[in-house]
């Protein structure tokens, strides 16, 4: 049992070569928009915090009413309302407002106040897609909904972890959870409909449309003056309902363009988004840095079989006496012990 | 290398054992509690914190402390420390039992146990997924190590034949079992990537599969340095200080190695910034680097390193400094945004508490029963 390093470093090295390599390799490419890419324009300076959109949400997809806010445990009432304090297992899309200092004003960054409408943005390079072990969350590759398949899903809440914007909600209450979140409607899309609640808003603040017709728009709109009146779609872009609206002024700024590889839910506001609890994110997905880390790593498991190779040949040559069948020891009977031995 | 090993022998049901059970049971009852009225009935767990003290302990700080049967497998079969052989067994039996109830542990943590079996359907394979390799990798490790060390089980039954088998073989599970940790303590470390900002700078690193595995493999010696001592005094073992001062005088070089990846990887990105705010994150990193350095300076002196008591506690330092820094990443420095706390319900804990039980009362049964401690040293 004489030492061999030698033979079994130039398999390690070699591994180790391939491995490290990878970590120079390409990185994948960023995701591309879908071709038939839908979306969500959400303009929190038309918005009038009505909720309608919730109601409408909750209606087209069976969603029960939520008793769980502040408010109600507080005062220890509950009722026929459903007041929700944020998105969670009942409620996918919710509405809640921001005030700065006196907020006198809406839309306007100091003592103003502005709404936003939260739900899932799906992403162009959804981080809780590559994060899903069993593929219960994917990406239409025509549309570009990101949906869930709770046959699939175990459980495991890393679509949660993973996810930039906390979206994916989790029953923690229930024995038989689930994952709950915003699939755009797809099953009222899937019949010629629009999301519901882009069909409840009276304002046009939520408006459906194709992505690239939706970014037009949004750009169409940061050119506005304040103060002017403009015709803004209603419910859908290409629907042809207008209605006239005074110009509040924007942010110069869509969310959703750049962020996390982009999105399919825009956003745009009066005040900057991050002031609206958004999260200033890179135009990089953080799904594509993983892959491409742990893609590197493997380099489609080849690396790891190099080094099993080496590791398997080490242990071979290095338990050549465990392999030989010892008189006794077989018998499982106790004998003295070898004396420990220094190399 | 043919040594014999020989069961410890002795009372199993001493008061200290009854004590693990009552522990168990109160685990039970939590359990019970969790599959009936669901997860958010025994724990804490939130949609900002989806993954609490389960996931940070049972699973990721947990495999770690079980890589004692990995790290002493690289020793002895990659570099040839033919002298450790000895230890290997006792030290398998550890990762065994610490992988199994890991692997159990994901069973009461995942929402949807009933569809666990998904992981394994090609159909189902998402290959972009760490989660998805982390998953198949311990699975298959356990299953690998109930190989590794099914010997002991074979020649308490007396299973000569099969035995005989086994020993032509075993060469190749050995490998494998050197593989496998080496894919997925890393992997374990490469789950946080995805999570971006909300992992505190500090910890957040696009080199923290490296970080993990080098950590993974102190902690897998720390232990086998910490449960040798323990078996010494609890079970009136002779005490092989030479030997484990030997096993101990590797890590601080990897923990050596560790800072240096670390900081530099922080100077470079330029997150060492962070550490110039005030706030817990960095009191936390400060109290990692402290328990890190008080091992690595304790170890590097081999007077200190045959000293039983220093030995004890440098060990102990070195697994706990590797804990916390999971902790951190994990959950402590893990910040999903406005509004999230997260401290684990008495529910979470004593479900864990019950898996360090069962995990002892299991050691403690197989040392005194089976033979895995090395006869006659
Ligand atoms: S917002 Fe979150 S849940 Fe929605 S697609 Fe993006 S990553 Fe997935
Ligand atoms: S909880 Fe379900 S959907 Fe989310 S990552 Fe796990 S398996 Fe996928
Ligand atoms: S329905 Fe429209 S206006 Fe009303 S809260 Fe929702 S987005 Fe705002």
């Amino acid at each position: 049992m004489k030492i061999d390093r030698r033979d079994f470093c130039k398999v390690v090295v070699a591994g180790a070569a391939t491995a490290l390599s990878g970590g120079v390799a390409e990185a994948r490419p960023p995701k591309e928009l879908p071709p038939g890419a839908v979306g969500i324009l959400y303009d929190a300076t038309l918005c009038i915090g009505c909720k309608a959109c919730e109601v409408g949400c909750k209606e087209a997809n069976d969603m029960p009413m939520d008793h769980t806010s502040c408010a109600e445990q507080a005062y220890g009432v509950s009722a026929v309302w459903d007041a929700p304090d944020d998105l969670n297992s009942r409620t996918m899309n919710k509405v809640k407002a921001y005030a700065q200092g006196t907020a006198e004003v809406k839309d306007r960054p100091h003592d103003g106040y502005s709404f936003i409408k939260r739900s899932c943005m799906h992403c162009v390079d959804p981080d809780c897609v590559s994060a899903c072990p069993v593929s219960a969350l994917t990406k239409d590759p025509v549309t570009g909904i990101v949906q869930y398949d709770p046959d699939a899903c175990i459980g495991c809440r890393y679509c949660q972890l993973a996810c930039p914007f906390n979206i994916p909600k989790f029953e923690f209450d229930k024995p038989f959870p689930k994952i709950v979140k915003c699939q755009m409607c797809a099953h009222i899309q899937a019949e010629g409909g629009i999301p519901a609640c882009c069909d409840a808003c009276p304002t046009g603040a939520s408006l459906f449309g194709r992505v690239p017709d939706l970014l037009q728009e949004a750009h169409r709109r940061l050119a506005f003056k304040p103060g002017e009146r403009q015709s803004y779609p209603i419910h859908n872009l290409d629907g042809g309902e207008t209605r006239m609206a005074e110009v509040h002024g924007y942010h110069p700024k869509v969310y959703g363009e750049t962020e996390t590889g982009g999105t399919q839910y825009l956003m745009m506001a009066g005040v900057p988004l991050e002031n609206l609890g958004m999260p200033a994110l890179g135009s990089e997905s953080r799904a594509r840095l993983s892959e491409t880390i742990q893609h590197g790593l493997y380099q489609g498991m080849m690396a790891p079989t190099l080094l099993l190779g080496g590791l398997v040949y080490a242990v071979y040559r290095n338990t050549a006496e465990d392999r030989e069948d010892p008189p006794e020891a077989a018998a499982g009977k106790a004998q003295k012990a070898e004396e420990v031995r220094d190399e | 290398m043919s040594e014999v090993y020989r069961p410890v022998g002795g009372k199993l049901l001493t008061r200290q054992f009854y004590f693990l059970i009552v522990l168990s049971l109160i685990a039970a009852y939590f359990l019970g509690r969790r599959f009936i009225f669901g997860i958010g009935d025994v724990s804490n767990l939130s949609d900002g914190y989806p993954w609490g003290l389960w996931i940070t302990y049972d699973v990721v700080t947990g495999t770690a402390i079980a890589c004692g049967g990995y790290a002493m497998a690289v020793a002895v079969y990659v570099f040839n420390k033919g002298q450790f052989h000895p230890m290997v067994r006792a030290a398998l039996l550890t990762s065994v039992f610490g992988y199994t109830l890991a692997g159990a542990s994901i069973i009461v943590d995942v929402g949807r146990y009933w569809q666990l079996y998904n992981v394994f359907l090609p159909q189902h394979a998402n290959l972009n997924s760490v989660m998805l390799e982390v998953a198949l990798c311990v699975t298959l490790y356990t299953l690998v190590l109930w190989i590794e060390f099914s010997p002991a089980i074979l020649e308490a039954m007396k299973a000569n034949r099969a035995l005989r088998m086994l020993r032509h073989i075993l060469f190749f599970f050995i490998g494998v079992g050197i593989l496998l940790p080496t894919m997925h303590q890393s992997s374990l470390g490469s789950l946080l990537i995805i999570a971006g900002h909300k992992v505190h700078p500090l910890w957040q690193s696009d080199i923290i599969p490296l970080l993990f595995l080098i950590t993974a493999i102190t902690m897998g010696y720390g232990m086998v340095v910490f449960e040798s001592l323990y078996a010494s005094v609890n079970l009136g073992r002779k005490l092989e200080t030479d030997l484990l001062a030997k096993v101990a005088g590797v890590i601080p070089w990897l923990l050596i190695t560790y800072l240096v990846l670390r900081i530099g990887d922080l100077v470079v990105t330029g997150d060492i910034a962070a550490l110039a705010e005030p706030g817990r994150p960095q009191v936390l990193f400060a109290l990692e680097m402290l328990l890190f350095g008080y091992a690595i300076l304790s170890l590097l002196s081999r007077e200190r390193r045959i000293h039983p008591t220093h030995l004890f506690w440098s060990a102990l330092a070195v697994v706990l400094a590797g804990a916390l820094y999971r902790f951190d990443a994990f959950l402590i420095a893990y910040n999903p945004g406005p509004g999230w706390h997260y401290f684990p319900a008495v529910g979470e804990m004593m479900i864990t508490l019950g898996v360090i039980s069962v995990e002892i009362m299991a050691y403690l049964f197989f040392v005194k029963k089976t033979p895995v401690l090395a006869a006659g040293h």
